[in-house]
């Protein structure tokens, strides 16, 4: 009786992860009947909050960014097998060297002030991911634990840059002086403006358009290059990859490094986009939600986009929501992910048997009466 | 003189604030040696803490409160045992989805129950577990050296440093000296072999988080009603992950994590003292650098520098029956 069907792609990938979503979104309906409040009218001010209007359009967009970014460094490393939960220490180190940037190079001009700016986030990223994953590749450290390790490392450097070195003269605020205007990122409502199209302003801005390019141009590295096939290989099965010729040491090393600079590419939308300063703590979990994000789009550039669709819209759709109904907190936003990334990420696989076996059966009678 | 007053301070902060590190990382001790990773410590910790604080202040007693912590980051093992044991699901998301998802929860019904912006009201005394002394600690006083030793440092804490302090021989009894123990062990190590000796492997997984989950549940009452007086969101900070980087640095056994769990504690405590004062030769050291210590000295171990932190074989992985 242990015959099984392969389950169609459309079943795997489409209507598994869309029952365990609707699971998480059921449950966290329950947590609001819970607390008093009525979910169905929750559901109206969330969709309204994130779609209703022309700017929650571009602030629901502004989140998206954030999210397709570390969704992307999650699935980069994923794919090669590793566990990077350090994309918050990553994002951070790399707003780090966006600003050093701007401090001590903005005699350069305006465009290439941009690509030194978003070159100085990427090496700093990257070189945050490439401690731990040397010591994972090299020395056989776990690289979970080493990258949470990381991000704490992260932060404690963080706040005493901000506190000691960057800090301006006579500010009692830790943060950094304000970028130079050169190294700002425009906004879409003033390059639309700039166009003759009238638009809502948001913080919305040039990274979301980034984030399209990266995606596309992850999509194209891991399922069209060398060391993409060799990223995936490692990640499969590292001693298959051994004796294919792939040294599983150098992979883990560049997958990470790439983890580490798409993560980082978060603060160009948050720095060089929307804040203009270097603020302790801006990159407030997007690095952990990112996880979810990459899971629920099972890896792949375009579901990480549905994905950090849905992220953006509970972020922007969860601000309203605590504007309108006092007792409901932004913290319903966090229990939402944490429910979405429980059912979605953990528990993905509780459907799995139930469904197989269901379709399993549903061939077989079908098989059977077409023999008939 | 006044140097051996400031040490037994600083002991003394440090004890108090070893003991929610002590039981959390044991409880990561018993889930992770029978293989199955508890990243959730840090969610576990917040939830425990929330429910202890609120259950106690409705009760006014503050062992109610304990109880209440400990069904609930019971609960929470169950929930994270139902993921990965049970279904095979990834131990990392798992446990990170518990924390998110506590970070959430305790402040959403925080609000939901007291209004106070996510905090529990404060706790009088009658609700909060109070330091107790131990026989003879007035008499020795005024006696130099033993006095201070007795008085200040070893007496005049809250039963749960006591019973943090002891649960580690205890969880040593148990690990090594237990045929539930050998067994706890042998899951971690080699899940195939105990299911051969027709030892039921998910049974015994399952027993292993909850004897996680009552440790991190006293963890969390300690937290907000024994050194705290109310429970403050995210009143955590970080917590749970120096417990679990204390169980690595401790290689998964009780007293080399105690041992580190000190060390931890002491920097928090000396941290806090630290702050602004300028130290002959070194000079003025950064607050930031201490706290980031831990951290540091848990990557340098796992780089294996100094000595090997060889985690259980089948940390990880779930177990499959072969059929």
């Amino acid at each position: 009786m242990s015959t099984t069907v392969q389950l169609p792609r459309w079943i795997d990938v489409g209507a598994l992860p869309l029952l365990n979503l609707l699971l998480a979104l059921v449950v966290s309906g329950l947590v609001v009947l819970a607390i008093g409040e009525n979910p169905a009218e929750v559901v109206e001010i969330l969709l309204y909050g994130a779609f209703g209007y022309e700017e929650a359009w571009g602030y629901t967009l502004y989140y998206t960014t954030n999210f397709i970014f570390t969704g992307l460094a999650f699935a980069v490393a994923f794919h090669c097998g590793l566990f990077n939960i350090g994309a918050e220490g990553q994002a951070y180190v790399g707003g780090l060297g966006v600003t050093l940037a701007a401090l001590y190079l903005d005699f350069l001009p305006f465009p290439i002030m941009l690509v030194v700016g978003m070159l100085a986030a990427m090496i700093f990223g990257a070189a945050w991911a490439y401690i731990p994953a040397y010591l994972q590749a090299r020395r056989g450290s776990h690289i979970v634990i080493t990258t949470i390790m990381f991000n704490f490392i992260a932060s404690s450097l963080m706040v005493y840059l901000l506190v000691n070195v960057l800090r301006p003269e006579g500010s009692m605020t830790p943060e950094s002086e304000q970028i130079a205007e050169n190294l700002r990122l425009p906004f879409i409502h003033d390059i639309a403006g700039a166009l003759g199209i009238e638009m809502a302003s948001s913080p919305l801005n040039l990274s979301f358009v980034y984030a399209i390019m990266a995606s596309v141009m992850v999509w194209l590295f891991i399922w069209h290059t060398r060391w993409g096939y060799a990223i995936r290989t490692v990640g499969a099965n590292a001693v298959a990859a051994t004796y294919a010729g792939i040294e599983p040491g150098r992979f883990i090393i560049i997958a990470m490094m790439i983890s580490g600079a798409l993560a980082s590419f978060m603060a160009l939308n948050e720095i060089m986009g929307v804040q203009h300063r270097l603020l302790i703590d801006f990159t407030a979990g997007y690095g952990f939600v990112g996880i979810a994000v990459a899971l629920m789009g099972r890896n792949h550039p375009f579901g990480i986009f549905l994905a950090a669709l849905l992220f953006g819209m509970l972020y922007q759709g969860g601000a309203e929501l605590s504007f309108e109904i006092p007792t409901i907190s932004n913290d319903m936003v966090v229990v939402i992910q944490g429910l979405v990334i429980l059912f979605t990420g953990a528990m993905e696989h509780m459907f799995r048997p139930r469904v197989t076996k269901m379709y399993t059966a549903w061939r077989l009678r079908r098989d059977a009466q077409e023999a008939v | 003189m006044e140097n051996f007053e400031l040490v037994i301070l600083l002991l003394d902060a440090t004890l108090r604030t070893s003991t929610p590190l002590i039981l959390a990382a044991l409880a990561g001790m018993f889930s992770e040696r029978s293989g199955t990773i508890n990243l959730a410590l840090e969610g576990m910790m917040l939830g425990g803490a929330f429910s202890a604080a609120a259950v106690a202040f409705y009760m006014d007693d503050p062992w109610i409160g304990l109880l209440a912590a400990i069904a609930t980051t019971i609960g929470l093992s169950l929930l994270h045992g139902f993921a990965c044991i049970t279904h095979k699901g990834n131990q990392v998301v798992s446990g990170m989805a518990i924390n998110i998802l506590m970070s959430g929860l305790t402040a959403l019904v925080g609000i939901a129950l007291f209004a106070q912006g996510g905090k529990t009201p404060a706790l009088d005394k009658a609700a909060r577990f109070q330091p107790i002394t131990l026989p003879g600690a007035e008499a020795v006083k005024d006696v130099p050296i033993i006095g201070p030793i007795y008085f200040e440092l070893l007496s005049g804490h809250n039963i749960l440093v006591y019973i943090a302090f002891l649960a580690v021989p205890a969880a040593w009894w148990v690990m090594y000296r237990t045929r539930f123990g050998l067994r706890l062990r042998a899951v971690g190590e080699n899940p195939g072999a105990v299911d051969t000796a027709g030892i039921g492997v998910v049974a015994m997984r399952y027993r292993a988080v909850i004897c996680s989950g009552v440790l991190v549940g006293m963890s969390g009452a300690y937290l907000s009603t024994a050194q705290g007086a109310s429970f403050l969101q995210d009143m955590t900070a970080g917590k749970g992950y120096i417990a679990l980087a204390a169980m690595v640095f401790g290689k998964w056994r009780p007293f080399p994590a105690l041992a580190a769990c000190l060390l931890f504690g002491f920097l928090d405590a000396a941290a806090t003292r630290l702050q602004g004062v300028v130290l002959p030769v070194i000079g003025e050291v950064p607050v930031q650098l201490v706290q980031a210590l831990p951290y540091v000295l848990t990557v340098i171990l796992l780089a294996g520098f100094i000595g090997r932190a060889i985690p259980p074989k089948a940390l990880g992985r779930p177990y499959v029956k072969e059929r």
